[in-house]
């Protein structure tokens, strides 16, 4: 589903972000992506939903080569990609219902079909009430559940999430991490970018963990021994 | 269809729909887009009549000024009508021979009509007109030529053609002298020409300046709303889907705008009607002003409309591109 073959990224500034990253997601796959602030993790996924450009190396998509893939089609790639962040990136002045619906009116959708899914999704993540309201009236824990609902709207095969829990206390991070759970279960390959290792502790995910750039560890929490700071191969 | 996901459709095409159905959607979906940006006119509007106001009256000048021009040359049209060449024949001329050449002339196409004015019937006018009277008749001979007034055709009436025509008159053998009061039509044809490409001059700079306004009114447009562009660039909304809204934007403009402009138009030309009667009367000509109709009016807002299109396109390239999610 998503394979890193030897990719580094320096940015313009000169600042190496990552250094050589080769790993494989398969096709409804759960994964988690860690490591300390600063080491790499908002970088890689901003190179699979090409926000940025590998320097280095491929990333490919089922199989597709990144680099080929023109300015021009990177609307299309996106469609492909469910994409959720820690700052929810939501539209502040349009309702709950209007953000959810957002990419499916960018895909042409009828507007009953809008109305299908909208509803179909908000029940998904519990919002079902919250339609109509604004998103400044939720709490951080239902905004970044719009956030999701917005995601998978279009059913897409790939959710990326950056520090989807970042804000929240662990209880709701728990209940965040059940929803993507959820969608996995329905075959939608997940990759989760977080710095909160405890959360990770909790499950029995794979696991890759960057350090400075480079990827220290790739595999299950369970293998990991007690320093969970600072994890070692 | 999906670029990564062979058997994934995106969107609307995943929905079974006839082909009919997605064509009145494409429709239905630009109209709702064309009227949510009407509205969002309509939200702001004091900043938003600013630009139509400086649209519209930028079109008014212009526009103005052609009416003006188009009357002018309407009725030095009919002036040009009555342009005469006078031709003095040779005084030993016989009337057997100027019949001849009467008949010859008349069946040059570059000739509407003749007129023979007899050298004795022109000495007898004389006399009575001038009342010179009896004295005239000490002179052995009649000192007057016959004269031959030749009216050309109205494609021949311009002073290039009419002059042409003139020399070849000048050509025949009993033509002594062939006169053509051409001088002050090509002042004025000369005077129309630079009044025109005045006029041209000034709409172009005034349409620039316009398609610049407009640019960066949408300009200010796209910033604002930067934040909503970055997100639905993340949810994959393609530079064309954006764009729509604020292109839909600068045709209202244009088309409020030349709206504007004809309403503006009529005052101005009703307000003056007065004086220009005034002057006309002075000619002696009936004179009626024509304003914007039927085709000018419709050329006229078109125009409005590309410029206003023409600003949001300019602006919409640049920036929206710009905006990227990092
Ligand atoms: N747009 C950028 N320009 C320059 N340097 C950047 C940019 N984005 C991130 N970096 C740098 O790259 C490194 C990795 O950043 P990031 O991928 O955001 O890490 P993480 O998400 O793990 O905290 C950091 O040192 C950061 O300062
Ligand atoms: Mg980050």
């Amino acid at each position: 589903m998503i394979r890193f073959e030897q990719v580094s990224k320096t940015y313009p500034g000169g600042q190496q972000a990552l250094r050589q990253v080769s790993f494989h997601i398969t096709p409804g796959e759960m994964a988690f992506l860690t490591g300390h602030s600063g080491a790499g993790k908002s970088t890689l996924l901003k190179l699979i939903s090409i926000m940025e450009r590998p320097t280095v190396g491929k990333v490919l998509i089922n199989g597709h080569d990144l680099n080929h893939i023109q300015r021009r089609q990177i609307p299309y790639i996106r469609r492909d990609i469910g994409m959720i962040f820690q700052s929810h990136q939501l539209l502040m002045d349009k309702s709950v219902f209007d953000n959810v619906a957002l990419p499916l009116i960018i895909e042409g959708y009828s507007h009953k079909e809008i109305g299908k899914r909208v509803s179909t999704v908000l029940e998904r993540v519990g919002l079902a009430d919250k339609a109509r309201s604004l998103p400044i009236a939720l709490s951080g824990g239902e905004q970044q559940r719009v956030g999701i609902a917005r995601a998978v709207v279009n059913k897409p095969p790939l959710l990326l999430a950056d520090e989807p829990t970042g804000n929240l206390d662990p209880k709701l991070s728990m209940e965040i991490i059940k929803l993507f759970e959820d969608f996995n279960q329905a075959g939608v390959a997940v990759l989760i970018a977080t710095h909160d290792l405890g959360l990770i502790a909790r499950m029995r995910y794979r696991t890759l963990t960057l350090k400075k750039g480079q990827m220290i560890t790739d595999g299950l929490t369970e293998d990991w021994p007690g320093d969970l700071d600072e994890p070692v191969i | 269809m999906s670029l990564l996901f062979k058997g994934r459709s995106q969107g609307a095409e995943r929905t079974s729909i006839s082909a009919t159905q997605r064509l009145m959607m494409f429709f239905v979906s630009h109209v709702r887009q064309a009227l949510a940006s009407l509205g969002e006119l309509w939200r702001s509007p004091g900043a938003s009549m600013m630009t139509i106001a400086v649209l519209g009256l930028s079109i008014t000048l212009p526009s103005t000024l052609y009416i003006l021009l188009k009357n002018t040359e309407r009725v030095s049209a009919g002036w040009e009508q009555a342009s005469e060449i006078t031709l003095f024949l040779h005084r030993d001329t016989q009337p057997a021979d100027i019949q001849q050449l009467v008949t010859r002339l008349s069946v040059w196409p570059e000739i509407d009509s003749l007129t023979h004015i007899d050298k004795n019937q022109a000495m007898q006018e004389f006399k009575e007109i001038s009342g010179f009277g009896d004295a005239l008749n000490y002179l052995d001979q009649n000192p007057l030529p016959d004269v031959i007034l030749v009216t050309p055709t109205s494609k021949h009436t311009s002073p290039t053609a009419a002059g042409v025509l003139l020399d070849k008159l000048r050509n025949e053998r009993e033509v002594e002298v062939g006169q053509l009061d051409i001088q002050w039509l090509e002042r004025l044809h000369g005077l129309v020409a630079i009044a025109k490409e005045l006029v041209t001059v000034v709409a172009l700079l005034l349409f620039l300046a316009v398609v610049l306004i407009i640019g960066n009114t949408i300009r200010l447009n796209i910033l604002n709303k930067r934040d909503e562009i970055l997100v639905m660039k993340l949810v994959g909304a393609t530079d064309a889907f954006i764009q729509r809204p604020f292109l839909y934007t600068g045709f209202w403009y244009g088309l409020l705008g030349g709206l504007m402009a004809w309403v503006t138009v009529a005052l101005l030309l009703w307000w003056m009607e007065d004086s220009i009667n005034q002057v006309a009367q002075l000619y002696q000509t009936q004179f009626n002003l024509s304003g914007l109709q039927g085709e000018a009016l419709l050329i006229m807002l078109a125009l409005s409309v590309c410029l206003g299109l023409a600003g949001s396109l300019l602006s919409v390239y640049k920036h929206i591109r710009a905006i990227e999610p990092k």
